[in-house]
């Protein structure tokens, strides 16, 4: 008898069964729609306008000219005056600001003698023309946040005495290929495809096998002449369509709205696609199979979700990572397809030289498959 | 097995089960002929199902040998599966699809083709009466008409041997009544069928039946033989006060069991009596003016005698 009649036998029960649960239907439609608004207008690794204080010592005109230069770099927004050191510790210590800026009275004699002023070049050595403008009291435990302060060490000060500028030839010069506007969202939106279809291609297969033992129909469907791989496979079919719907979803509303351009071929996109959404799927038919309730397997999704959110990188450079966490990275999915649709999408990468990834995602669907169909046992014991 | 093995449909021996430290089925013989409707009766828990399972190459036996329309369980399971049909005690099929749409599933995955598919599911939605519910969701059915889905179901591939488990037990008696119509036409047919229930009056239609009590065969043979070798009699006492007359006899050794149908008492007496009308009236409990009538035992008497429980003990139904 014809293995693909029942394949196709299961998949188009699959279909009808998902058509009638109309939740679940929507959700495939709003989980990408919505949450591609969400994190694509929210996600912002560029800081802005970070609420800080100031202790002026001073209280003269340049230290008043000081800040207003401050602003305009747009990092931090001056909200609060305080009095006394005490008074803006506690204030970032509940969070009002994030820091605190604290102009000495001394500030114009300091300001006059910085060399990034420009005035003349007073030798290095000479403690007193070395000594900084002013302090920052920073909230160091965000490091992200701490980083935006540090940036505003060498903040240039011209501007503030009307001279002319004095740049310092820089180190090195630095291209920024892909993105040079250096907007987030634009690494956002490829990532945010992976993690939304890893997110629901686990969610739905991990519930499918253990649905049917849950509402009693798995009696039944051992009893038919369906093979383990052939119901593996027809529980998978009806997916990658879906997974498919999600990303055009995605890049579209990517492309329409964040402006981040599909740059790579498109076949070559929807191959290496493709190939995420069965892993996904057949990882999330290894859950299935292992779960005893639709509850267990729902865990299990989230202890697999996380990771491939945390560690794919798609939050945090995946290079950044301690080496048993680049190997566990490795494992996963998430992390080969995070690499593959940045790569195509953003550098127009050929995926033939991304090979290892491609092989990687094969072999998971191949081998995750015949994991699922051998712990699928045709019998109640 | 030897050729005779092709005018029986099921063969076991000495099939037992185990589970943890129970035994759910212990050294069960069972011959079972082609063509023929097969019935397990046994009260909740008996090893009906577990038994039932094993037959389907569901369960591995723990011991024993079983042999099914030929093939050898449970190395020959998947070949079998494509000539049994099985009806599960719970309803399996899908409470989200439609009638219809249930049978499609069906006739699609055993492999009928596209118009033998539609034929075959016109067939069956008229001989079970469902055409006008064909669009119905399953889920939303009575439990009568679940029953008829789920035989559709199971027939729909036209199986040499049925498996039905306690297909009755959420069924009204008019449509329980159909049921069995139903199972004769199939039998007519040349179909064999293996039954379980724990109904008196269902069992009594079986061509054969086995009395299982904790997993254990205690009695088979047609309805007619179990009643005549059946190992006691059957008196019924008219009397005014049969709750204490009850209490009083069902003390002696000699009486297996007391039962108060209305104003009678249904009494079983072992056969070593040998004359029970004599050896009640001499009981100093049992009136002068009380009468003893030695009726024809039913099937619940065998069964009481077999088990020492009645079938539906257990059990709220019925």
């Amino acid at each position: 008898m014809n293995p693909f009649v029942r394949v196709s036998a299961i998949a188009t029960k699959e279909l009808l069964q998902l058509k009638r649960d109309k939740m679940t239907f929507g959700m495939i439609v709003m989980i990408p729609l919505i949450q591609l608004l969400l994190f694509g207008f929210a996600i912002n690794t560029n800081v802005r306008h970070l609420p800080v204080g100031v202790v002026d010592y001073s209280h003269s005109g340049l230290s008043r000219v000081l800040i207003q230069t401050i602003e305009a770099t747009q990092v931090v927004t001056f909200t609060r005056h305080f009095t006394n050191l005490p008074e803006a510790e506690q204030a970032i210590a509940s969070a009002e600001v994030r820091a605190v800026l604290i102009i000495p009275s001394d500030v114009s004699q300091r300001l006059v003698r910085n060399p990034s002023v420009g005035l003349g070049s007073p030798p290095a050595s000479d403690a007193e023309t070395s000594r900084p403008v002013a302090q920052w009291l920073v909230d160091g435990s965000d490091t992200i946040i701490a980083g935006a302060i540090k940036g505003l060490r060498r903040m240039p000060l011209v501007e503030l005495l009307d001279k002319p500028a004095n740049r310092q030839t820089p180190t090195f010069e630095v291209t920024l290929l892909y993105n040079p506007e250096q907007r987030t969202v634009v690494n956002i939106v490829p990532g945010l495809a992976a993690v939304i279809l890893t997110m629901t291609m686990i969610m739905f297969t991990s519930a499918a096998i253990v649905r049917e033992r849950e509402r009693g129909n798995m009696e039944m469907l051992i009893t038919t002449p369906v093979r383990p791989i052939e119901l593996m496979i027809g529980k998978i079919l009806p997916y990658i369509f879906i997974g498919a719907i999600q990303v055009v979803i995605i890049l579209g509303l990517g492309f329409l709205l964040f402006n981040v351009p599909v740059n790579g071929s498109l076949l070559q996109l929807a191959l290496a696609t493709l190939l995420f959404i069965t892993a996904s799927l057949t990882l999330g038919l290894i859950i299935s199979t292992i779960a005893k309730s639709q509850l267990q397997s729902m865990q299990m999704t989230i202890f697999v979700l996380l990771p491939s959110i945390l560690l794919s990188g798609f939050m945090f450079p995946y290079e950044g990572m301690p080496l048993a966490a680049q190997y566990i990275a490795e494992a996963l999915p998430a992390t080969h397809f995070m690499r593959l649709i940045r790569g195509v999408v953003l550098k127009d990468v050929e995926i033939i030289n991304m090979a290892p990834d491609i092989y990687w995602l094969g072999l998971f669907t191949l081998g995750g498959l015949a994991v699922a169909s051998i712990r699928f046992k045709k019998r109640l014991d | 097995m030897t050729g005779q093995s092709a005018s029986y449909a099921i063969r076991a021996e000495k099939l037992s089960r185990r589970f943890g430290d129970t035994l759910a089925v212990q050294d069960l013989d069972l011959e079972v002929e082609t063509g023929r409707i097969y019935g397990f009766l046994g009260p909740n828990g008996c090893g009906k199902t577990t038994t039932i399972r094993m037959l389907t190459g569901l369960l591995q036996p723990s011991n024993g040998r079983v042999e099914v329309l030929g093939c050898n369980l449970p190395e020959d399971a998947e070949k079998l599966r494509l000539q049994i049909g099985y009806m599960t005690q719970k309803f399996s099929l899908y409470d989200d699809l439609t009638i219809e749409e249930n049978l499609k599933f069906i006739a699609h995955i055993y492999g009928l083709t596209a118009r033998a598919r539609k034929q075959r599911i016109e067939e069956l939605l008229s001989i079970y009466g469902l055409q006008e519910k064909s669009k119905q969701f399953a889920g939303s059915m009575s439990g009568g008409q679940r029953q008829r889905l789920s035989l559709a179901a199971a027939t729909l591939h036209k199986p040499k041997l049925l498996f039905l488990d306690e297909p009755t037990s959420a069924v009204d008696p008019e449509n329980r009544r159909e049921f069995w119509e139903q199972l004769f036409d199939l039998s007519d047919q040349g179909t064999s069928i293996l039954v379980s229930t724990h109904y008196m009056d269902e069992a009594e239609r079986c061509h054969k039946l086995a009395i299982l009590e904790n997993g254990i065969k205690r009695a088979d043979g047609s309805p007619d033989e179990l009643m005549q070798q059946m190992g006691s009699r059957v008196v019924e006492i008219s009397s005014s006060e049969l709750r204490s007359l009850k209490q009083t006899l069902i003390a002696l050794p000699e009486i297996i069991s007391a039962a108060q149908l209305g104003a009678r008492l249904r009494v079983l007496v072992k056969d070593s009596v040998d004359d029970p009308i004599g050896f009640l009236s001499q009981q100093p409990s049992v009136k002068p003016e009380d009468q003893l009538n030695l009726v024809r035992p039913s099937l619940e008497d065998v069964f009481v005698t077999c088990t020492g429980v009645r079938a539906d003990s257990g059990r709220q139904q019925s």
